[in-house]
């Protein structure tokens, strides 16, 4: 048996769920922050399989793209986070609505 | 030597530039002189042009300097080029040449105001208006000069602003102006879009190929442009009302620039005009009315000024006659002939005026005559020229338009020799009011306004004025005495200004009963019989005894009392519309539109609003539904 792109194209997008359901249901910033992560890694992951499926090397050059992003998101991310811990005691998501319309 | 056209206008137009720098420093006198030797050598360039021009012959005569390309849009392209042919040159000539002399009487004139340099830069503006207006070699050109002599004569009219009516009588004169100009702007549209150019020579040579109707209907609306500026009946008012600005600028309004400017207009569209005689028949009627109805309020008037004004607007109205029955040369002998004696008479009036301390009823003058000679014998000789008398200037170009309007159609020859006969009584009745008579001005004794003039003098001494003032009345005088020798009517080779005007003319059609010259002859007689009539029950009535009020009706005094109609009519309801606006349209239509709109956007915001909770968590949700509803959108039109 081997393993088909269709393989790593599953994969990506059960790891995407898990980000998503993630990110909805957990309230701790930092495991929500993770999740994020969890997505864009399953959209790389993703890229690269259907770049090998093409034999086209851009969707690869994608994934560095999405890479940096992800470092700086996780740069701004984690620095807010560090803020709202030296505010709060702790870093449930729902207790943060000051940016209600 | 053509070359030399450029520099018409450009002169004038720089001294003003200079004096608007520096014409505060240089002051009194030495501003005055830049401007008048500006004008002057305008007035040479003028010369070295017409030399130019004399040098070829024929269709030859037309000179076009091209500057630059001044707009060029597409399919539109406007030239600024100026234009040196037999009737642009004419009236260059006596434009500078007149307006030279006015710039000279001015500077005596102007002496002890306190804003006297800034009086010559509009002089010097005026001019180079005038100057690019007839020079322009396309419409827009001309309507450039067009607009600059329209603002100069705001800015001349209420040069004394502090006085309410001359603050008034500038507006008035920019209002009106600005409603006529309307035609003339409709006239270029309707020129553009049918023959697609603006120059006078494509305008000219494709005249026979457009339609009859559309080639009347740009005649017209041109001439509604020349109706205001040309105050002709019933756009008149106003000039009378300019009689607030300074003398000088009478003069310069009414003899050299401005107002000649339609009847200049008309003549250069004369080819078209030509081919329209349904307008050229409108133009006639219109000329007739202004002539007669001017006159007629010219009798009443009590202010020096006032029946010159009228008196102007008569002989306008003269101009267009000549202009709707194809004698465009005869409007043009009768605008340059009165160039010199309505200049004429308006300086020898500032120079009563001026001898009178700012006195101007006719009714407060009398007995200048043996006072004040050499202004008296002036304002005589344009009596005579203005009236008609053989052989003075008036007698050859009035007889001349009279003729062509004989040869169109008699009753407008008779309304019109009627109206020269009112003509030279009511010239009559201000010569006999102001220098015959008794001395009026010691029975109530003024001490009035010339608080403006530094020199003020409580008494009256009047007197002939120092030789800058004299100097131009009596070089005009010259002129309107041997003006006629332009054009005179004995042989076809004494009809010079026919001659050297022609190639710029349309041809009007043959007339429908030309007249012989022992007809011709018999007109002449009884132009002059008539004019002397005139003259003779003017001085009949008048030189004895000053007041006559059953010949002084009231409604002659207010005009027929035109202008108080379109207040009545036009001002008045305007006013009720803008109240109308004010109170109903302003608060309900147009706020109501607004705050709707307001009311609107808040009523979505404050709905929307719930959505941004600020829960992270419930926004990641909204997003996450929204993408896969967009997927699904999308999928399900892709035929997923």
């Amino acid at each position: 048996m081997t393993v088909s792109v269709s393989w790593y194209l599953i994969l990506g997008a059960i790891l995407f769920t898990i980000g998503v359901v993630g990110l909805l249901v957990r309230r701790n910033v930092l495991i929500m922050l993770m999740c994020i992560e969890l997505m864009l890694n399953a959209s790389n992951l993703t890229f690269v399989s259907f770049a090998r499926q093409h034999q086209d090397v851009g969707g690869q050059a994608d994934v560095f793209f999405v890479l940096v992003v992800a470092a700086a998101e996780v740069v701004v991310g984690l620095a807010i986070i560090v803020s709202i811990f030296r505010k709060r005691l702790g870093a449930t998501a729902d207790d943060l609505s000051s940016m209600k319309g | 030597m053509e070359h030399a056209v450029i520099f018409i206008p450009i002169i004038p137009l720089f001294s003003a530039l200079f004096l608007i720098c520096f014409g505060k420093k240089l002051g009194e006198p030495l501003a005055g002189w830049i401007a008048t030797i500006a004008v002057g050598a305008s007035f040479v360039a003028s010369l070295i042009t017409w030399i130019g021009v004399l040098g070829s012959h024929g269709i030859d005569r037309t000179f076009i300097q091209h500057l630059f390309n001044w707009l060029p849009v597409g399919s539109f392209q406007v030239q600024m080029a100026f234009q040196a042919d037999p009737l642009s040159v004419t009236m260059a000539l006596f434009v500078s040449g007149v307006s030279a002399l006015i710039h000279l009487y001015s500077i005596e004139y102007m002496h002890g105001d306190k804003d006297f340099p800034k009086f010559f830069i509009y002089l010097n503006l005026f001019v180079a208006s005038m100057l690019i207006l007839v020079l322009g070699a396309n419409l827009l050109i001309t309507f450039l000069g067009w607009e600059g002599v329209g603002v100069c004569s705001y800015f001349l009219i209420s040069f004394w602003f502090e006085r309410p009516k001359a603050a008034t009588a500038g507006k008035k004169a920019m209002i009106v102006n600005r409603i006529a100009d309307v035609g003339f702007l409709m006239a270029m549209f309707l020129a553009f879009q049918s023959i697609g150019s603006l120059n006078y020579s494509n305008l000219i040579s494709s005249a026979p190929h457009i339609s009859h109707t559309t080639l009347s209907a740009i005649v017209v609306l041109a001439f509604v442009g020349a109706m205001g500026k040309s105050a002709q009946f019933p756009l008149f008012g106003w000039l009378a009302d300019a009689m607030e600005g300074p003398t000088p600028v009478s003069a310069l309004i009414h003899a050299a620039t401005m107002v000649t400017a339609g009847v200049f207009l008309m003549v250069r569209l004369s080819p078209l005009l030509a081919l329209a005689p349904g307008a050229a028949h409108f133009i006639t009627i219109i000329g007739i009315i202004t002539a007669f109805v001017a006159a007629a309020a010219g009798t009443s008037q009590n202010d020096i000024k006032k029946v010159l004004a009228y008196s102007t607007v008569s002989q306008l109205g003269y101009m267009f006659i000549g202009v709707g029955s194809g004698a465009y040369v005869a409007a043009i002998f009768l605008m340059v002939t009165h160039a010199f004696y309505k200049a004429l008479l308006f300086l020898s009036a500032g120079s009563v005026i001026h001898g009178m301390n700012d006195e101007q009823d006719l009714k407060a003058m009398g007995a200048l005559r043996a006072l004040m000679p050499m202004t008296a014998l002036a304002f005589f000789v344009g009596w005579m020229a203005i009236a008609g008398v053989p052989p003075f200037a008036g007698f050859f170009s009035k007889g001349d338009v009279l003729l062509g309007a004989y040869q169109q159609n008699i009753f407008i020859w008779l309304a019109g020799v009627i109206t020269a006969g009112l003509t030279s009584y009511y010239m009559g009745r201000e010569f006999c009011l102001a220098f015959l008579g008794k001395r009026r001005w010691e029975e109530k004794p003024k001490v009035k306004k010339s608080a403006r003039s530094s020199h003020a003098v409580k008494e009256v001494h009047p007197h002939d004025p120092g030789f800058k003032m004299l100097g131009p009345i009596l070089l005009l005088a010259c002129l309107a005495v041997i003006g006629g020798l332009l054009n005179l009517p004995f042989a076809s080779s004494l009809k010079v200004l026919e001659h050297w005007l022609a190639p710029s003319l349309g041809v009007a059609p043959a007339p429908l009963h030309a007249a012989s010259s022992a007809v011709q002859w018999v007109l002449a007689v009884v132009d002059a019989i008539v004019a002397l009539g005139g003259g003779y029950i003017a001085f009949a009535i008048w030189s004895k005894k000053s007041k006559h009020p059953e010949l002084e009706p009231v409604f002659l005094q207010n005009a027929w009392y035109i202008d108080a109609t379109g207040d009545t009519v036009i001002a008045k309801s305007g006013t009720k519309l803008a109240e109308i606006s004010a109170d109903v349209i302003e608060p309900v239509v147009i706020d109501g539109a607004v705050v709707g709109i307001v009311n609107i956007a808040k009523f979505v915001g404050v709905g929307l609003h719930r959505i941004a909770s600020g829960f992270v968590r419930r926004e990641a949700l909204i997003i996450a539904g929204g993408t896969v509803t967009l997927l699904l959108a999308v999928g399900i039109r892709g035929g997923w």
